[in-house]
């Protein structure tokens, strides 16, 4: 009598493993690409770093001398490849700016955009999914075209202006927060990990773990505002998708409680589609923030490349923009392992 | 699982009919529209242990009907009237609270298509417990030994595997028995079926419909089968009601529906199920038109365009005068002026012998 069951899904117990290998070796061929492009980009810029080293006058003798220094007097296969020889040893050279090493500068800086992530994705997460919940269960009433409208607001609004806006209200006018920097620099805190936070809590300096999250406020907010925006509007459309499935129905036939029904069965498949969105746009916020960074000079990645760009910084250039290809890539494998966890239909056969 | 939700205090009689609907409406309101009435003075009784069936084409009714009943239309936008009672206890209009205690317990449905029906997240065996833990109050590991059990009962094998695996790892009809599993969970006193077979293989169909006669055999529960197939109501249903643009249109024990249908609409559902020992090349015998041509009951007969029996008399010039559904016989209600007839019956007031003589045999 019973018919004969389909034997799926007790597949290759390797099969993630092998699926995480495939997707790291996919980045060889990603950073090659990307590193031949960001190379001839770069040389392609006008001015190159000795000018802006040495200034507008600089003479030609200097020029040269600068140039020999630091190799760029070299064909430019050449030079590439002796930076491709010295990338795949993480050595990314000195920055002709501060004359530090890249991947000292890199570590300096990441942890600032790191925290700054976190905060944002918390504030936009936190507040985003209860909103497009609440705009969904409130469908057609002020709270929904509220949310509608501020999410189109939201994602329509420049950065820029949202952080200037922010910083001369908060900062400046009211004085409520700090405006610029991740610390303020009287308070003599210690670094371990340049998380300043993490470092303030680790070294039991609650004070200089406080100004750095205060600090994080007002950069946080702005850069959250993106994200919030799209995961209200994500969340209150799938939530809108699910509330009418047919499994619903089934479980509010099944007399469940109301509580039980949204918990089990609206928010969790709800949040799918929301999970990838919070992933790839941390990914993105991960990457630096160039335009909120500069206003707050908050010493992260995305000002670092800012500052990078304009002193024709070369080294500092490549060697940032490759670690966050990599980092992206990871953030994005990340997501795709994450989903296979939450949705059993997609784990990997 | 709250401690009213326990069996013994349903509150529910015994001495009533399980189900009695009186005279149901449900219509569709929606802003800038005009109200669309999708069931019209519907009404039907199901005892313990009976089976009856609701008959029809998509969009007729029945299925609004059944979720009027359950309680799980939307409470915006739709207007619903009459009388539902269950086990004597009116259900229109009682609380949320209300219904999700009888929902799951004392009436349970099982869905048309099994796969959207099922989460696709959750695992099967806590789709299965969940209703357990909700109506009986049993802890997780109590449930999930009776839900092995209840997966074993509806003839899933090797239920304890079964139990951790999720819908798209499932055949369709496991699924839709797993679905069924989950009704029966509490032993409701009535279940609803809509159209339980439609998106599974003919083989598979009937195990699914064995496994409901048998369900009803053993335990008592009142059976309501939703179905635009005459084969399901043949096998299993007691007592039949047609149902056309939202009302009743005839109403008749299983046998004398298929030996004499009455209403031309039966006849013609009647005639146009494939026969197999029809010559080959013969061509069907499709009702003419389709549901979207009904007229409002108002004018008179809904089904008169599409009708070859159909007189002058069916459309009433007079606005608000529908065809009734009167006494047809014992046992039977018709709602029809010009039915067809039989030879032996010795009023004959019209003539339709060559569609009777097609479907009635």
């Amino acid at each position: 009598m019973p018919e004969p069951a389909p034997d799926r899904g007790k597949g290759d117990p390797h099969a993630v493993l092998r699926f995480i290998v495939r997707r790291l070796l996919q980045l060889v061929p990603i950073l090659l690409g990307l590193s031949v492009l960001l190379f001839a980009w770069l040389r392609a810029l006008p001015g190159g770093p000795a000018q802006a080293a040495l200034g507008e006058r600089a003479t030609p003798e200097a020029i040269a001398r600068y140039n020999e220094l630091f190799g760029l007097d070299q064909p430019i296969w050449v030079q590439y490849l002796r930076f491709l020889g010295r990338a795949v040893q993480l050595d990314f050279g000195t920055s002709s700016r501060t004359g530090r090493t890249v991947t000292t500068e890199f570590l300096e800086r990441m942890p600032g955009t790191v925290e700054l992530t976190l905060f944002a994705m918390v504030f936009a997460v936190g507040v985003g999914i209860p909103l497009g919940y609440l705009a969904a269960r409130k469908h057609g009433n002020w709270l929904d075209s509220t949310a509608v409208v501020g999410s189109l607001l939201g994602v329509a609004i420049p950065v820029f202006f949202l952080a200037y806006l922010l910083r001369l209200l908060f900062a400046v006018e009211l004085g409520w927060l700090p405006g610029s920097g991740r610390q303020e620099v009287r308070i003599d805190a210690t670094h371990i990990t340049n998380f300043y936070v993490l470092d303030g809590l680790l070294t039991r300096e609650w004070d200089a773990a406080w100004d750095a999250l205060l600090h994080l406020v007002l950069p946080g907010l702005a850069l959250g505002t993106i994200p919030l925006a799209i995961i209200v509007r994500i969340t209150r459309a799938s939530v809108l998708d699910v509330v009418n499935e047919d499994y619903v129905r089934t479980a509010n036939a099944k007399g469940l409680s109301a509580d039980t029904v949204r918990r089990r069965h609206v928010i969790r498949n709800a949040l799918l589609p929301v999970s990838t969105t919070i992933g790839l746009q941390t990914g993105l916020l991960l990457s630096g923030a160039v335009l909120t960074e500069s206003v707050f000079a908050f010493g992260g990645i995305g000002s670092a490349i800012y500052d990078a760009i304009f002193t024709r910084d070369f080294a500092v250039l490549q060697g940032f923009i490759l670690m966050l290809a990599v980092i992206y890539v990871l953030v994005n494998l990340l997501v795709d392992i994450s989903y296979g966890l939450l949705d059993p239909r997609v784990r990997v056969r | 699982m709250s401690i009213e939700a326990m069996p013994p205090e349903s509150g529910l009689r015994t001495d009533v009919p399980v189900l009695e609907v009186e005279d149901l409406s449900v219509t569709f309101v929606r802003r800038g529209e005009q109200p669309t009435r999708a069931v019209d003075e519907v009404s039907f009784s199901v005892a313990a242990g009976e089976t009856i069936g609701l008959v029809g084409e998509s969009g007729c009714g029945k299925s609004v009907t059944s979720l009027a009943v359950m309680g799980l239309l939307p409470r915006r936008g739709v207007q619903v009237g009459g009388s539902v009672r269950l086990g004597g206890t009116e259900l229109l209009g009682a609380s949320d609270r209300t219904l999700r205690r009888l929902r799951g317990s004392e009436m349970a449905m099982v869905f048309q298509d099994p796969l959207s029906s099922l989460n696709p997240t959750v695992p099967i065996g806590t789709q299965v417990t969940e209703v357990l833990a909700e109506h009986r109050g049993l802890g997780k590991k109590e449930a999930t030994a009776e839900a092995a059990e209840l997966l074993d009962r509806v003839g899933i094998p090797d239920p304890t595997r079964r139990l951790k695996e999720y819908p798209h790892q499932l055949s369709g009809g496991m699924r839709q028995r797993a679905l069924i599993a989950m009704a029966l969970a509490c032993s409701p006193r009535l279940l609803i079926a809509d159209e339980p077979t439609t998106a599974l293989d003919v083989t598979i169909q009937a195990q699914i419909l064995e496994l409901l006669r048998e369900l009803v055999v053993d335990t008592g529960t009142a059976l309501v089968m939703i179905t635009h197939d005459l084969g399901v109501v043949a096998g299993l249903c007691d007592r039949v009601h047609v149902m056309y643009a939202g009302k009743v249109i005839e109403t008749a024990d299983r046998h004398d529906l298929f030996a004499r249908p009455r209403q031309p609409y039966t006849g013609g559902l009647l005639a146009s199920v494939p026969r197999l020992d029809a010559g080959r090349g013969v061509p069907l015998t499709p009702i003419r038109g389709s549901a979207r041509d009904a007229i409002p009951w108002a004018e008179g007969c809904a089904f008169a365009p599409r009708c070859d029996n159909a007189q002058d008399d069916c459309l009433t010039e007079v606005a608000g005068s529908t065809v009734p559904l009167e006494y047809d016989g014992p046992g039977r209600e018709l709602r029809c002026r010009h039915p067809l007839t039989y030879p032996p019956s010795p009023t004959g007031a019209t003539s339709s012998g060559s569609t009777a003589s097609g479907a009635g045999r």
